[in-house]
């Protein structure tokens, strides 16, 4: 009977677990980013393995640039912020915030794949390509696997928003905004590591690493 | 009950099997049940040991196994309701402490054993070998004798051998049961294992690690002999200069100078991309797998897909004539006979 | 409104493309996993009549390996798994008195993905050949100098199939965590339930490395790519590092299952309850834990040194504690009982000691140094088949005789079924005992052939006789399937005299599950009613309308938007593959556009069906 439920009745404090499909949403979203930190560990771990076998190319020490990474990491943990707002928001029952909250969030999701399209062909100029060396391949992929999440969570986050426009606020949307909010979060979070083990490790590092 | 004589039938069934292998151990000089060197012996007492412990439990389980089944079964007319226990803390704790010691009993030679195995041994106490595996043959080179061969492992008795492990294509491993376990061997890497063997003799090697299509022929041979001879061999294999004879082999010497030796070294002298054949016609087997006879070289030689699928070596497609003194040749590849 | 829509009948084919019912879904893991089974199991006899003579030549070097690869592969994760997926799909929410699983259509998802993947992966055999590199698909043999197209197939195929696997195993977390009846506490939760539970758990945390892997492999195939290969400073341990992440509690999360079923039908057909419950639970839990503390024992040989290999040998010896627990657990729940010598029990019963030799052995493959010997030998052919053969097949076949009742209604016939058990018990122990032997003998595995005079001979005549064995066994059952499915003769609705709320409900179970939700009282819950002299549950809740799941057809849909998209990679026609995945996407983006708001089953439509309240 959850679908009898709309923002004119009674919206609860936390509407994404008013219905037992929101709390299933949850909790198996929750299980989910489980399985995505082994699937990121193992990216991880065979980046580590292999950050130092460059093939004669360019190590990361000489292709990184501090800026630039920097600049990306402040991007996604603003908009890691904004998505709290949003879902600050929802708890509030405003629609209207909410929407702007997960708009500017999407902007600077876009914003960190401009960054990190430009960072990549950067490289791709200087000889650090998927097939050039085990360390390109295993940098593309991990930094790619990352780059794909941002932009799966951006074009999900554009279908939301449709959804928000066309349904509003219910005990139905509600788990979407929030898991969205949770998978975002997690999108960050990964991106704190591999911005410490992919690049300041390599630029602080230097030769050793 | 006809169970109670199905559970009879099958211990009886499981202990013949037992009886009839344990019986024969497979061939001596194949088989891992006959050891015929220290490291052999050392996995041989782990798995006597982890076996007789094992077995001990299985015995257990057995007896109370045999006499739930006859003793609780469900007989005609039996009626109530059985008593519906919990558990038994006595039990329970019993049987989960003593296997923690059965564990500790075998824990501890694990432990001594895997240590004293990969122990690395350099030239001083040991002969160093060097074993590059292909797809799907055995290259051996002995860097402190300045020698290489392939197939065909000479190694002399009562002297460690310490193997340096790699390997040119894909992942192999290596693997003399009699002497002792294997060992990968990594493209890209090395590993390192040491093997003795106590007797002089032909010991069997296989390939272990699944590596293409004929990896199941890609056997080889260890040649163990006594210290002096192998010191013979050595310097026989040093000195090698092969002497055709008659016209044919002399004829089979240009083809072979022609078409072979970009890939095929004899001495010191062509390719390395295949097995060398300094001492060819010393070998056991041609290909690592056929009898070492000339009518086992032509068959080869005409067809060695047909021999070894996958292999890299191209058919020739030479004429009969020239076949047959290509084997004329190899067969004048003699090093040493003991 | 749409949501108080009335069950929209549906039939045939249809009806089964678009079920989002947990008992058909099911029936459909049952049916593709038996048709995989008998693939494989095929593959498997070809297998043994090669080897069933030294030097034979009844098919080629390279077919063999194909043979062995797609054997290994099929039976892992097309026939095995979704068998257990089937039996958890059948039971679980039937036994923690829930109307369904927590994401029905995610369910349905996942089976159709499973089924997919499994056929991408066996169209090889006619598209350029079979993987050849081996289940495990070691690096370099799998890379694209050494292999064909079949490792293609083998890293496209599972990647399909394994994302279905993976969000089927949350689907059962949430399951199980969310949807429990009143009174059904964790510590209450029947024996399978709590094995698929850990079993749920196990595929969460181990699928992703192998998601992973496969991403690997296909970038370095496809893309050129070089984390593998030494030539440009890959390393191949890392491919071993990966794979066994995942291969190793893969191992658990087939066997957890059996226990389970072992538990529930010893108990029940010795009419007591399990002995030790608790200790069965921690035991369970315990082996979960531990099969992810262990994998480098699968590369004892691959150099990684004393320090490591000792610590995982041990680690893996430690194993054998729950193990045992579980196993001295079941002699005593049938000690003091009464009996039942069923085939669903033979299986049971048979299962004890022939899991336990596959134990035995595991703890003998545990110590590195003898591990030198066993490694990719017959021994290690044999340990495995004893354990998910003699354990998970013999596990599956007790699962199976003891729930058909419930899941098709009909009863499994009970004199083929204990011809079924013997014959397929006498030859898997002719298959699989003298292999241990051939190992140490000096037998490597995965070889189309041996030579003569090596004292192998006997050993394998044996063993390829025994497979004539199994193979009856397997016709005996589908026989048994063919009798019981044209017997008029409706099951009970609790044929065994059993424990658990599935037996509460009709044979089979109504597409609600249960008219209404039953209050739970206690540890085998059927069993405490009928001991306070009950007819059946207690009612947690009146008599009221049911909501229930609109069935959909997205499911299949993107499923074959990826299975598109596989070929596109494969054959390298990105056409295709951007095709297929935007297939898979648009089917995303409706079901998240579009709200299902299911249909109701009211309480005369319930009454009227005969169920009782």
């Amino acid at each position: 009977m959850s679908a009898d439920h709309t923002v004119n009745s009674v919206l609860p404090d936390e509407p994404e677990k008013a219905t037992l499909e929101g709390k299933n949403k949850v909790l198996g979203f929750w299980l989910f980013l489980g399985g995505e930190t082994i699937l990121f560990g193992t990216l991880f771990a065979t980046f580590i393995a292999l950050r130092n076998q460059t093939n004669g190319g360019p190590t990361g020490h000489e292709l990184f640039e501090l800026p630039l990474t920097a600049a990306a990491t402040v991007i996604l943990l603003v908009s890691s912020m904004t998505s709290v707002m949003s879902v600050l928001a929802m708890h509030q029952h405003n629609l209207k915030k909410m929407q702007v909250w997960l708009t500017i969030t999407a902007i600077l999701g876009i914003a960190f794949l401009a960054l990190e399209i430009y960072e990549f062909s950067h490289y791709v100029a200087e000889g650090h390509k998927m097939s050039s060396s085990a360390f390109g391949s295993a940098f593309y992929t991990l930094v790619g696997f990352h780059g794909g999440h941002v932009l799966f969570g951006v074009l999900w986050l554009i279908t939301l928003q449709l959804q928000a426009i066309k349904k509003g606020l219910t005990v139905v949307t509600a788990p979407k905004f929030y898991v969205f909010s949770l998978y975002w979060h997690f999108v960050d979070l990964v991106w704190v590591f591999i911005f410490t083990v992919v690049y300041l490790m390599s630029i602080v590092g230097g030769k050793v690493g | 009950m006809k169970s109670r004589w199905q559970q009879l039938w099958r211990q009886l069934f499981l202990f013949g099997m037992l009886a009839l292998f344990l019986a024969g151990c497979g061939r001596e000089n194949l088989s891992a049940l006959t050891p015929q060197g220290p490291v052999a012996e050392m996995q041989f007492s782990l798995m006597k040991l982890s076996a007789l412990i094992m077995i001990g439990v299985f015995v257990v389980v057995i007896l109370i196994f045999t006499y739930v089944l006859i003793r609780y079964r469900k007989r005609p007319g039996q009626d109530g309701i059985p008593k519906q226990v919990e558990g038994n803390h006595k039990l329970e704790i019993l049987w989960t402490v003593i296997p923690f010691l059965l564990l500790i009993v075998m824990a501890v030679p694990t432990v001594t054993i895997a240590f004293d195995l990969s122990k690395e041994y350099t030239n001083k106490d040991a002969l160093v070998v060097k074993v590059t595996a292909h797809q799907f043959w055995w290259e051996f080179e002995y860097p402190d004798l300045g020698i290489s061969t392939a197939q065909d492992l000479y190694i002399p008795t009562g002297k460690k051998i310490q193997f340096d492990l790699t390997s040119a294509d894909v992942m192999h491993a290596f693997w003399i049961p009699a002497l002792g376990g294997k060992m990968d061997t990594n493209p890209g890497d090395s590993n390192k294992m040491w093997l003795q063997a106590e007797k002089p003799g032909i010991y069997y090697g296989k390939c272990a690690e699944l590596c293409g299509a004929s990896h199941a022929l890609m056997d080889f041979k260890v040649n163990a002999l006594e210290p002096a001879k192998f010191d013979e061999w050595a310097t026989a294999m040093k000195s090698a200069e092969s002497t055709p004879a008659t016209a044919s082999a002399q004829q089979g010497q240009q083809i072979f100078q022609k078409s072979c030796l970009g890939c095929h070294a004899i001495g010191a002298e062509g390719g390395k991309l295949a097995p060398n054949l300094t001492n060819f016609a010393d070998r056991q087997r041609v290909a690592g797998i056929l009898e070492n006879n000339p009518e086992n070289l032509d068959k080869w030689l005409a067809d060695p897909q047909a021999v070894k699928p996958g292999n890299l070596m191209p058919n020739l497609n030479l004429k009969p004539e020239d076949r047959k003194a290509l084997v004329d040749y190899m067969s004048t590849l003699k090093v040493y006979q003991p | 409104m749409s949501g108080h829509a009335h069950s929209h009948k549906r039939s045939g084919l249809w009806d089964w493309l678009t079920t989002v019912d947990h008992k058909k879904i099911g029936i459909l893991y049952l049916i593709a996993g038996g048709f995989f089974f008998l693939i494989g199991g095929l593959e498997a006899l070809l297998i043994r009549l090669q080897l069933i003579v030294p030097e034979a030549d009844f098919v080629g070097a390279a077919t063999f390996n194909e043979l062995i690869t797609m054997h290994g592969t099929t039976m892992i994760f097309l026939a095995v798994m979704p068998v257990i997926f089937a039996l958890m799909n059948a039971i679980v929410p039937l036994q923690i008195g829930a109307r369904d699983v927590a994401f029905p259509f995610v369910n349905a998802l996942g089976f159709w993905l499973f089924f997919f993947g499994g056929v991408l992966l066996n169209t090889s055999w006619f598209l350029g050949g079979a993987p050849d590199a081996g289940w495990t698909s070691y690096t370099t043999l799998a890379l694209k100098q050494y292999s064909g197209i079949g490792v293609d197939f083998y890293v496209l195929g599972l990647q399909i199939a394994g994302l279905g696997t993976l969000i089927g195993g949350i689907n059962f977390l949430v399951t199980v965590i969310n949807m429990r009846a009143p009174g059904m506490t964790f510590m209450r939760l029947p024996m399978f339930t709590w094995s698929a539970f850990v079993t749920s758990g196990l595929i969460l945390f181990a699928f992703p490395a192998i998601t992973v892997g496969l991403v690997l492999l296909m970038f370095e195939r496809l893309f050129g790519a070089n984390f593998f290969n030494p030539d440009a400073g890959g390393n191949v341990v890392i491919w071993e590092h990966i794979f066994w992440i995942f291969g190793h509690p893969e191992v658990y999360i087939l066997i957890l299952p059996a226990f389970g079923v072992i538990s529930e039908v010893v108990s029940t057909f010795s009419k007591k309850r399990l002995f030790g419950y608790s200790s069965m639970v921690f035991a369970t839990v315990m082996i979960g834990f531990l099969g992810f503390m262990v994998w480098a024992h699968h590369m004892f040989t691959t150099g990684l040194g004393p320090i490591a290999n000792t610590l995982f040998g041990i680690a893996t010896m430690l194993i054998a504690v729950p193990t045992g627990i579980k196993i001295f657990n079941w002699l005593f729940t049938m000690w003091g009982g009464q009996i039942r010598f069923t085939t669903a029990n033979l299986f049971a019963v048979g299962f004890i000691p022939t899991f336990t030799i596959g134990g035995m052995t595991g703890v003998m493959l545990a110590l590195p140094a003898a591990d030198y010997q066993y490694h990719d030998s017959y021994f290690v052919v044999a340990h495995f088949h004893y354990v998910i053969v003699g354990g998970l097949v013999f596990g599956l076949f007790s699962g199976l005789y003891y729930w058909w009742p419930k899941m098709f209604g009909k009863m499994l016939n009970e004199k083929l079924g204990k011809w079924n058990f013997w014959t397929f018990f006498i030859g898997f122990h002719l298959t699989f005992f003298p292999q241990h032997f051939l190992g140490l003998m000096g037998m490597p595995r995965r070889v189309f052939t041996y030579l003569k005079n090596q004292d192998l001979d006997l050993g394998n005549f044996i063993s390829s006789i025994g497979a004539i064995g199994m193979t009856i066994g397997t016709i005996l059952f589908l026989a048994n399937v063919v009798v019981a499915a044209r017997s008029k003769k409706q099951a009970p609705a609790d044929p065994w005299d059993a424990r658990t709320l599935e037996w509460a409900i009709p044979s089979p179970a109504p597409e609600y599950n249960f008219a209404q939700t039953p209050l739970v009282r206690g540890l085998d819950a059927l069993w405490v009613e009928k001991m306070a002299g009950n007819k059946g549950m207690t009612p947690a809740e009146p008599l009221g309308s049911i909501h229930m799941p609109s069935p959909s057809f997205l499911p299949f849909l993107m499923s074959i938007g990826l299975f598109i998209a596989g070929y596109g990679f494969i054959f390298e026609h990105h056409v295709f593959s951007v095709i297929g995945i935007l297939i898979a996407f648009a089917c995303m983006l409706m079901r998240s556009l579009k709200d299902d708001h299911g249909y109701h089953i009211e309480p005369d439509e319930i009454e009227e069906k005969g169920v009782k309240a």
